[in-house]
């Protein structure tokens, strides 16, 4: 459905996107995942024919931007990071203008309004939406030409979770209804776990590891997370050895930190004993199972939204 | 299609018509210029100028003539002396002289209170006046004929005013506010409102539906050319109404020349916002195309005192070109054959900036 291979794209020093490779088969919902300027909205911009790659394929359903621009403006839809439309135009004649552009009638866009739930707020001006309608807007936009593929840059970044989930549940009722296909660029983990089968997982223009959640998670296996704050300082190198620690972030203080490990069962004792041995206390503890965040940890070292 | 270009042209219509600050400045403001401007420069009010006396050696009364001159005026005490030269046809000039010494006189005349110092030195009278100062040649000359008591020139010649529409400073006005008033709007309306749609990023979400770009622009043009026949027609109802202004030319040659300048100004404004997304740098822009026009294409005041060779050039700026040839409409009664050349050449000039725009347009 969508084929990306080895594409590049540099914007004078900085590769954004450095030799990308990427399937997405029909009907399947797949998340960017990666900090800002992992060279998400680089790629997907280039998926949707608003940049072009220095070099490396993208094919949409067999067909490529160069030769079926119209045709794949017509099965696409997207929407991008902080569009703003037209202040003093209407929710209502803002779907209107982009309907004329599909060619579609009067009877889309009632449903449009309906599937956002915008229709109490058709005859209110854009600039008078709240920070979540006007995300909806985009979205009802985005969906107006019934697209087989949708394309959506960071669609809930900046919202409040009532209004995040509002978007949550149109995208999931539109999976199990149209078999669309999508990608989704985010740095929510929840919203990739909550909404995509398959996550990717980008940094510096690369994709550093991708597959369903369960398939990143066991990558490491049952890894877990300690997480902890002490009275006192401590420095990464005196940390036990014994057992195997997969990733150790200690703060530049030294009084807090997490240590992702194999076997937590093994490594804890270890681990308390050693803070007693340093003549310090834990203020803090807590053990957990891996989420995707840690496991961004685990891999670069940094967290997914720093 | 033909939906897409009108939801387009409806787009940019609404976008218009809910701004209050727009209206103001696109159909307001240019009928307040042409109100305040033709009733300061057209409605014929009584002048009052003073002139400095510098009499250091008293000599005022040693002189028979100016004594009898001065006496006739007959001042109170403390009084000005004032002396009325002029007749209710060509309005009435009142002359104030104020006795004063040397150098406050020329302190005056710095800044402008007086234009010209008489002096009496023994029995003789000197004028001191800028001689390329038209105010001061004619106070020069009306004061010194009615010193030598001859007969004011109204009363020997036959003069006859000209008051008659189409030779009046509003008549020049107007035609000139109409092209200055496409110009902006094309200018600003356009450049800006792309220029913004393209910082938004709504251009390129616009882009990536199949939207015709054709139709996006054009729908701009069509948009702004209806705003400006509503612009210029207010315009020219105020001026018939209040300053009865007439069209003296053909109104189809009115009409194309307008589309003409719209056309240019519409090339120029998508040419101009062809790439920058920051509205301050557009600004710039904008300021850079508009202002020299502004102060040269004869708008306000004729162009012809500017020497020739810059004549030469302001003679092809499309300000000059639609501004002078509405006015030759309007005016000298010019038709279809005389705008001719006119129009191709609006029209050559908004197809270059156009073409040229759109190829190195940024719509992402």
């Amino acid at each position: 459905m969508i084929k990306v291979t080895n594409v590049h794209k540099n914007f004078k020093e900085v590769k954004a996107v450095n030799g990308i490779d990427l399937f997405i088969p029909k009907g399947e919902y797949a998340a960017l995942l990666g900090p800002n300027g992992a060279g998400k909205t680089t790629l997907v911009e280039m998926i949707e024919g608003l940049q072009h790659p220095d070099s490396g394929e993208i094919e949409i359903m067999g067909k490529g931007w160069k030769d079926h621009a119209e045709d794949l403006h017509h099965i696409i839809g997207l929407s991008l990071q902080e569009t703003r439309f037209i202040d003093k135009l209407t929710v209502l004649e803002t779907l209107k203008l982009f309907a004329s552009f599909y060619g579609l009638d009067k009877k889309r866009i009632l449903e449009i309004l309906e599937l956002v739930n915008l229709n109490e707020k058709r005859k209110s001006y854009v600039v008078n939406l709240s920070g979540g309608q006007r995300q909806r807007l985009a979205l009802g936009i985005a969906l107006l030409n019934t697209p087989e593929i949708l394309l959506l840059d960071e669609p809930t970044t900046g919202l409040d979770p009532t209004a995040r989930r509002e978007i949550w549940d149109i995208l999931m009722a539109l999976k199990t209804a149209n078999k669309t296909t999508m990608i989704l660029t985010t740095h929510y983990m929840d919203e990739a776990a909550y909404l995509c089968e398959k996550i990717v997982i980008m940094d510096k223009g690369q994709i550093l590891a991708e597959g369903t959640l369960e398939q990143l998670l066991s990558k490491y296996k049952q890894g877990e997370v300690i997480s902890f704050e002490t009275n006192g300082s401590i420095r990464e190198n005196q940390l036990p050895r014994n057992e195997k620690i997969i990733q150790s972030i200690i703060d530049p203080a030294g009084n807090k930190g997490e240590i992702i490990v194999g076997d937590l069962v093994s490594y804890l004792p270890l681990f308390l004993a050693f803070i007693k041995n340093q003549q310090l206390a834990l203020t803090s503890l807590e053990c957990r199972k891996m989420t995707l965040d840690d496991l961004f940890i685990a891999m670069t070292g940094r967290h997914l939204d720093q | 299609m033909m939906k897409q270009i009108s939801q387009l042209i409806g787009m940019h219509l609404k976008e218009f018509f809910r701004e209050p600050g727009i209206i103001f400045w696109a159909i307001l403001f240019p009928i307040l210029m042409a109100w305040g401007l033709g009733l300061a420069f057209t409605k014929q009010n009584e002048l009052i100028r003073t002139i400095a006396l510098v009499d250091e050696e008293n000599s005022l009364i040693k002189r028979e003539d100016f004594g009898q001159f001065f006496v006739s005026l007959n001042p109170g005490e403390g009084q000005p002396l004032v002396k009325k030269i002029g007749d209710e046809q060509l309005g009435i000039t009142t002359y104030q002289f104020r006795k004063s010494d040397w150098q406050e006189s020329i302190i005056m005349l710095k800044r402008g209170k007086i234009s010209m110092i008489m002096e009496l030195v023994n029995d003789s009278v000197v004028y001191h006046f800028d001689p390329i100062n038209p105010e001061a040649q004619l106070a020069y000359l009306q004061i010194n004929a009615a010193f030598n008591q001859k007969s004011e020139p109204t009363k020997s010649v036959n003069i006859s005013p000209l008051t008659q529409t189409g030779t009046r400073y509003i008549d020049f006005l107007v035609p000139g506010l109409m092209a200055m008033g496409i110009m902006m709007s094309c200018m600003w309306g356009i450049s800006y409102s792309l220029i913004d749609k393209r910082m938004k990023k709504l251009l390129r979400r616009m882009v990536a539906t199949p939207m015709k770009k054709s139709n996006f622009l054009f729908a701009q043009f069509v948009a702004r050319l209806l705003l400006n026949f509503v612009e210029s027609g207010l315009l020219f109802l105020f001026a018939y109404l209040y300053f009865d202004i007439k069209l003296q030319g053909n109104w189809l040659a009115l009409i194309l020349i307008l589309m003409a300048g719209n056309l240019a100004f519409t090339g120029i404004a998508i040419f101009v916002s062809s790439r920058t997304a920051n509205t301050q740098v557009g600004n710039g822009l904008i300021n850079l195309v508009v202002m020299p026009m502004m102060v040269l294409s004869g708008i306000f005041f004729s162009y012809h005192n500017f020497p020739d060779w810059a004549i030469n050039i302001i003679q092809k700026l499309p300000l000059t070109i639609l501004a002078d040839n509405i006015r030759s409409i309007f005016i000298e009664g010019a038709g279809l054959a005389e705008i001719a050349t006119p129009f191709f050449i609006l029209l050559a000039v908004g197809a270059i900036a156009f073409f040229s725009g759109l190829r190195i347009y940024k719509w992402y």
